[in-house]
């Protein structure tokens, strides 16, 4: 029998989280620091609006874009957050989380052979979709020293004239760093000047801790050349119920849209409910969360320092990096032993790029109880690894 | 401290009285020295007024149940309802006593897990003979859904999966 698997996807290297994935289900009372979504269960007041549009039988499609009423609230929280005026009848388009916007991001705009900018340590899934999109991912390694934010001369060294487009995320996972108007502004200089599209995926904006989150689509002439991603997995605790959307001029999203059309037909009408509850009585329940992240965010980094583990500061999104090349382990030895001396789960930072190999992603989202206990035995593993 | 601040602390402790000073003053980024103190000033206040564990007695194997009784009572001159209060709260069976501002009743009374006999007795010859006490209401707690904010009802357990990206 002929082998009908396609070349490209055979290759698309495995999520570097599988094999820890299958390690941790084999072993009991782990603590997990390894997990990419909020411990806190979604707002009742979400939870209920879900179960009335359920009770109420609005279990049908919806238009391909969203319901109309969502859109008009999406517009006026982006608005509202960022000063930005987005049309809610063409420039919305309601996805199926933020992962589907991406994915139809870089299809609407890769040509064979086209190359997006992709600055690394990222999430997991932008380099394999720029990939089946036929694009070719170019990756920028950042660094600690730089606090993991990109900068004018990296982006232009990267650039060559197949470059299409930048793809980034702030507040970035895994590494919790941020970008702030300073370090945008000399960004836009370069990407106007090179005629590049940005990609920009906020789905962490609400989780920042020290000033305001700045959108990159809200610089001078940003708007009309750039994609803007978000979406409710983060603010408001709704991963499960898989929504998010893009934002972008009509000529572009107008593509998207017909991609999304064929692809999907409409992302989940009940949820779509959930979300206009969300965007127009959820900002006490961000408040809450956030003041929870940033509490835990701070003993994270305060017990790093005790224990003199090499972080830089994240200020954003609810996860920490720290730097473990003074134990001589790759990160997915780091990870492997500590899972299974200490019993306790991180994610390895190659799982997001070369770069990251340096490192480990540990997740704040969990309680302060499980924080104190697995920071009692990190720093055990650690000192018994200095020991040596 | 600001109040801002004072409030941060106290919603805190009253989450988890556990939490060190040092826990608290990292967790808030306020020095821990000016924590140590303002905890100790609240409690002088008398505005932390104890730290307690948090029981689920239902969990306890024994064969007591809550009850929450409304008293009528008629307030003496010049006395208010002070003096009726003071009769009430100092037996070591009531765990709770509210005053309350409307209806057909004026307090009510949370006594402590007992026996369903201790209740009856407790009612029929310590609080229903108090001259002002007009009236008693006695009702037992069947199932308790949520104390200080806490679900009894659901676990604890962790609903997401143990890695994800």
């Amino acid at each position: 029998m002929r082998d009908f698997v396609c070349k490209k996807i055979k290759n698309l290297k495995p999520s570097g989280i599988r094999k820890l994935f299958d390690i941790v289900n084999e072993i009991p009372n782990v603590i997990s620091l390894g997990i990419g979504e909020p411990d806190f269960d979604t707002p009742w007041h979400i939870r209920e609006e879900g179960i009335y549009a359920l009770q109420k039988g609005r279990t049908f499609y919806t238009s391909n874009s969203g319901l109309e009423e969502l859109r008009n609230e999406i517009c006026e929280y982006i608005n509202r957050k960022y000063n930005l005026k987005y049309d809610a009848k063409n420039e919305v388009v309601v996805t199926v989380g933020g992962s589907e916007a991406i994915d139809i991001a870089l299809r609407a705009i890769i040509d064979s052979g086209d190359e997006i900018i992709c600055p690394e340590p990222c999430f997991v899934s932008y380099q394999p979709c720029i990939i089946m999109s036929g694009g070719v991912p170019i990756s920028i390694p950042l660094s600690a020293e730089n606090d993991f934010r990109l900068t004018a001369t990296q982006l232009e060294a990267a650039i060559t004239p197949r470059t299409k487009a930048l793809l980034i995320s702030y507040p970035n996972n895994p590494t919790g760093a941020i970008m702030e108007l300073e370090d945008l502004a000399p960004l836009v200089d370069v990407i106007i000047k090179y005629d590049l599209l940005v990609i920009t995926d906020e789905i962490y904006s609400e989780l920042t801790y020290e000033g305001k989150h700045v959108s990159i689509a809200s610089m001078p002439n940003m708007k009309k050349r750039t994609i803007l991603i978000n979406g409710f997995s983060k603010s408001y605790a709704m991963t499960g119920w898989r929504l998010g959307y893009a934002l972008a001029p009509a000529n572009i999203l107008k593509y998207m849209l017909k991609i999304h059309q064929f692809g999907i037909m409409s992302a989940p009408t009940i949820s779509q409910y959930a979300a206009i509850t969300a965007l127009r009585d959820g900002d006490k329940d961000i408040e809450m969360m956030r003041e929870a992240y940033n509490q835990r965010r701070r003993y994270l980094i305060d017990a790093f320092k005790e224990m003199k583990l090499s972080c830089f500061e994240p200020y954003g999104a609810f996860y920490v990096f720290p730097n473990i090349s003074e134990f001589g382990m790759t990160s997915e030895e780091f990870s492997e032993k500590l899972l299974k001396e200490e019993n306790v789960a991180v994610v390895p930072g190659a799982a997001f790029g070369e770069c990251g190999d340096k490192y480990v992603r540990i997740s704040y989202a969990c309680s302060i109880d499980e924080l104190r206990e697995a920071i009692k035995r990190l720093s055990r593993f650690v000192e018994k690894l200095r020991c040596k | 401290m600001n109040i801002k601040d004072r409030n941060k602390i106290l919603a805190l402790l009253e989450k988890d009285a556990k939490l060190t000073t040092k826990e608290i003053s990292v967790m808030l980024a306020i020095g821990e020295d000016d924590v140590k103190k303002e905890i100790k000033s609240m409690e002088d206040e008398h505005l932390i007024c104890g730290y307690h564990a948090f029981i689920n007695w239902d969990k306890a194997e024994d064969d007591k149940i809550s009850a929450l009784i409304e008293l009528k009572v008629t307030p003496q001159r010049g006395m208010g309802y002070d003096s009726i209060a003071k009769k009430i709260y100092e037996y070591p069976e009531v765990e709770s006593l509210y005053l309350m501002s409307a209806g057909d009743y004026d307090f009510t009374v949370i006594l402590k897990k007992a026996t369903m006999r201790e209740i009856a007795n407790f009612v029929t010859t310590k609080l229903a003979v108090i001259e002002e006490v007009r009236s008693t209401s006695t009702h037992i707690v069947m199932t308790k859904y949520k104390e200080f904010g806490v679900s009894l009802a659901d676990g604890k357990k962790d609903k997401r999966m143990a890695i994800t990206p």
